[in-house]
């Protein structure tokens, strides 16, 4: 969910630009090293030193506090019984999002899995402008699909890649690796990322896989670890993959990520692993706290600029949830609504003044005539006429076991 | 609804659709509507051309008129997979985006020779040969639609098609909806399914039980030559996810089909044999073994109406319904199992709807609720046989 929120909502980087222009300060590129270098398989790893930008860096912690705020909240209104259903968080593993937006344009397509279901439109979770096709429900499914777009892109010569992301749990699906070998042998442009959380819901990644390092299980397909905790590794690690891939095929990126919460919001997250392993984490790797230190190092902003970011974020973030509470539950009607796309079939209109007689050809004139002159009854029929032959009929809705 | 038209007064009036390979010589085709779709100015979004193209959705032919000599017949003769075959190459020719996907159609041409050719004449990446991975091709399939392409997918037979459930039911059929209307899935899924000779168990499946509850796909059942194009234009025309079933002793009928381009409705049903005295509803395959039923009940001075509903998702009430009301008795005649078979959903649909108008239950016959036997004596006892549907018909009848 918080991926989603990134990738759509149009931010308001007015606090950023305001510390940027009360500061003066310069655009000039800051050079950076990523904690750990890129470990690889069958290929030559990118260098460790990734170039930014002051605006860049902002820009980075508000959105990785915007989503931290963002799974937060998730986590209250579940618990206030707001979202229903499932409901994974993410907080913990913000950097992987981040630091792929960073590498990539809106064309670009990503998919991945975890779904939470809220309480109306499931609209929200896919974003077709945005080049975001979906979090899906079945995990692993999504990767042949990734391959689908990734083969459409070929098909249609457009240059841009495909980013299908799974998780460590869903890398010992089958689909994974035949989609792997079709994307091989068609040199699709498909990148899939292990966002790599060491746990399976419940069951270690030892538990689970008889080879954990996920980014050699491609075999003939290069490999790349990435350090999931630090923005820029990720972002090294996603420009070096589109690159690779637009001309060379597939290649996987492990994402060595962790999160905090449990799978999901059943889960305590304790039961299979132990509060001093979480909080560990928390202190040493915890991405916004990586940034934090960038920035304050670099002087880009003080402790002050970045707590009335944190507090803007929040806002932003309540001001988000108000409205979703206030808006409408879905209607009864929308039930049957995007079941079927309309196809063919003959559509009579609704307003009695629309109505084409010749489609009352299918009835004797003596029904027309009845039709026409008992008003209420008539608008009976066109409710029951008024109907198309396509799929969505009203008949068959009322009447397929 | 149906006490609404009632108290209307609508009259159980049926049409007979004049069907191109009726063979009864004379037919009377009274005042048919051709039916215009909506839709007929036929946009293509890649070159932002207008296509005009007649879409007839029920296509009369006119040879009914013109009984002449065989060699001033109008149309052209061809056998089942190559009327597949013609209606896939104008589709592929009409749109760049239509591809297909699936075992040995590229090179291979097909491994019932539907997609012979094809690739030599429109490449490798278009008439794609995948690796035996049912799961993935078809979820490949899935996300190629959400980009905008139109795949088609075949299975080398429907019984493996199985292995991509998963695909089908949740990717394919329900992401139109839980994307809130914003990717359409325009995939068809088409191969061969059905008893053969001797196939064996696991070759002779009948998947459209299984398919038919997934919410948001479309099943249509071919049987000949004219409906199998016309149904496979329609099908990847549809913005629909559509499955389309062909069975695999049917890919050597000949018949005689028109020149010019015509699209059939996916939705509706095809009046095979007009007639008074009973409904028989049948698919694909068994609608020969009715016909062959119905010779001799014609003898025996039974008037049969025969509808092969063609639709399987959803069911065309509309023509049934007229058939109900017009004969009062409803036999379905079908290759499915027994147990949760299109005949239960069809026997369900129809008690609910038109209850009143049956004189006796509906009688389904279908196949046992066994794997097909390999043994050929076996294997023909579990599906319906000509002489069991005359006796049903003469028991429904007395």
């Amino acid at each position: 969910m918080a991926q989603l929120t990134h990738r759509t909502t149009a931010f308001q980087k007015t606090l950023s630009a305001a510390i940027l222009s009360t500061r003066h300060l310069s655009t000039s590129p800051i050079t950076v090293e990523t904690s750990v270098p890129f470990t690889a398989h069958n290929i030559d790893p990118p260098s460790r030193s990734v170039e930014t930008t002051p605006q860049e860096l902002l820009t980075f912690y508000r959105d990785m506090a915007l989503m931290r705020r963002m799974e937060i909240a998730a986590d209250s209104l579940y618990k206030s019984k707001l979202i229903r259903g499932f409901c994974h968080l993410y907080d913990g593993q913000e950097a992987v999002a981040v630091g792929m937006e960073a590498a990539i344009t809106k064309k670009d397509c990503i998919i991945t899995a975890r779904m939470f279901e809220g309480e109306g439109r499931f609209d929200a979770l896919y974003k077709k402008e945005g080049g975001f096709y979906g979090g899906h429900g079945i995990v692993g499914a999504q990767v042949p699909l990734g391959c689908g777009l990734a083969f459409a892109q070929k098909y249609s010569k457009d240059e841009n890649v495909t980013f299908a992301m799974y998780g460590d749990g869903a890398a010992n699906q089958g689909q994974l690796f035949e989609a792997l070998n079709m994307a091989a042998l068609w040199d699709l442009p498909a990148i899939l990322v292990c966002e790599n959380n060491h746990y399976g819901m419940g069951t270690a990644e030892w538990r689970a896989a008889k080879s954990p390092a996920y980014y050699k299980r491609g075999d003939y397909v290069p490999g790349l670890k990435v350090d999931g905790m630090d923005a820029f590794a990720v972002k090294q690690a996603c420009k070096f993959a589109k690159e690779h891939a637009l001309k060379n095929g597939p290649i996987i990126l492990e994402m060595d990520t962790y999160r905090y919460h449990g799978h999901s919001m059943s889960d305590p997250g304790s039961t299979y692993r132990t509060r001093d392993e979480i909080s560990g984490v928390r202190q040493e790797r915890d991405p916004i706290e990586r940034i934090r230190k960038l920035i304050l190092s670099h002087d880009l902003a003080t402790e002050k600029e970045l707590k009335d970011t944190e507090k803007e974020v929040r806002k932003e973030v309540d001001e988000a949830i108000a409205k979703a509470k206030e808006s409408p539950l879905p209607d009864p009607s929308e039930l049957f609504t995007n079941v079927y796309v309309k196809g063919y079939g003959v559509e009579l209109n609704k307003s009695l003044l629309e109505l084409d007689l010749t489609n009352l050809s299918r009835f004797s004139v003596e029904q027309s005539l009845v039709l026409f002159s008992n008003i209420k009854l008539t608008l009976l029929v066109i409710d029951c006429i008024s109907q198309s032959f396509g799929a969505d009929r009203k008949e068959l809705r009322a009447v397929l076991p | 609804m149906a006490a609404m038209l009632r108290s209307v007064g609508v009259a159980s009036a049926s049409f007979p659709l004049a069907d191109h390979s009726n063979k009864l010589s004379t037919f009377s085709v009274c005042s048919l509507p051709v039916i215009r779709s909506e839709r007929s100015p036929i946009s293509d979004p890649i070159r932002g051309t207008r296509m005009t193209g007649k879409v007839i959705t029920k296509a009369v032919a006119a040879q009914a008129e013109n009984a002449a000599s065989a060699a001033s017949k109008p149309g052209h003769e061809l056998l089942l997979f190559e009327a597949l075959r013609e209606g896939l190459e104008e589709e592929m020719d009409r749109d760049p985006r239509v591809c297909v996907m699936g075992e040995d159609v590229g090179h291979y041409g097909g491994s019932y020779k539907v997609t012979k050719g094809l690739a030599d004449k429109y490449g490798d990446l278009r008439v794609l040969d995948t690796p035996i991975a049912e799961n993935s091709f078809t979820g490949m399939a899935v996300g190629a639609a959400m980009t905008g392409l139109r795949p088609i997918v075949e299975g080398m037979n429907m019984g493996f098609l199985l292995l991509a459930f998963n695909q089908i039911s949740d990717n394919c059929g329900m992401l139109h909806y839980t994307s809130g209307g914003q990717f359409t899935i325009p995939t068809v899924i088409r191969g061969p399914g059905g008893v053969g000779r001797q196939l064996g168990a696991e070759h002779s499946q009948r998947l459209e039980s299984y398919f038919q509850s997934i919410p948001g796909i479309q099943m249509v059942a071919c049987s000949t030559p004219y409906n199998a194009k016309g149904l496979m234009k329609a099908a990847i025309r549809s913005e629909n996810p559509v499955v389309l079933f062909e069975h695999v002793l049917l890919y050597n009928l000949k018949e005689r089909i028109p020149d010019e381009e015509y699209v059939l409705s996916l939705e509706e049903a095809e009046m095979v044999r007009p007639g008074e005295h009973v409904t028989i509803l049948t698919y694909s395959r068994m609608r020969y073994h009715v016909m062959q039923a119905a010779k001799t009940l014609v003898n025996k001075g039974y008037d049969p109406e025969v509808i092969d509903i063609r639709s399987l998702k959803p069911f065309d009430l509309y023509t049934i319904g007229n058939s109900v009301k017009k004969t009062h008795r409803v036999i379905i005649v079908e290759e499915c199992m027994r147990t949760g078979g299109i005949g239960a959903s069809l026997t369900a649909a129809i008690n609910e709807n038109f209850h009143d108008y049956l004189d006796a239950p509906i009688v389904c016959l279908s196949s046992q609720d066994v794997p097909t036997p390999y043994a050929g004596t076996l294997e023909e006892w579990t599906v319906v046989q000509p002489a069991q549907i005359v006796a049903a018909v003469e028991q429904i009848c007395q």
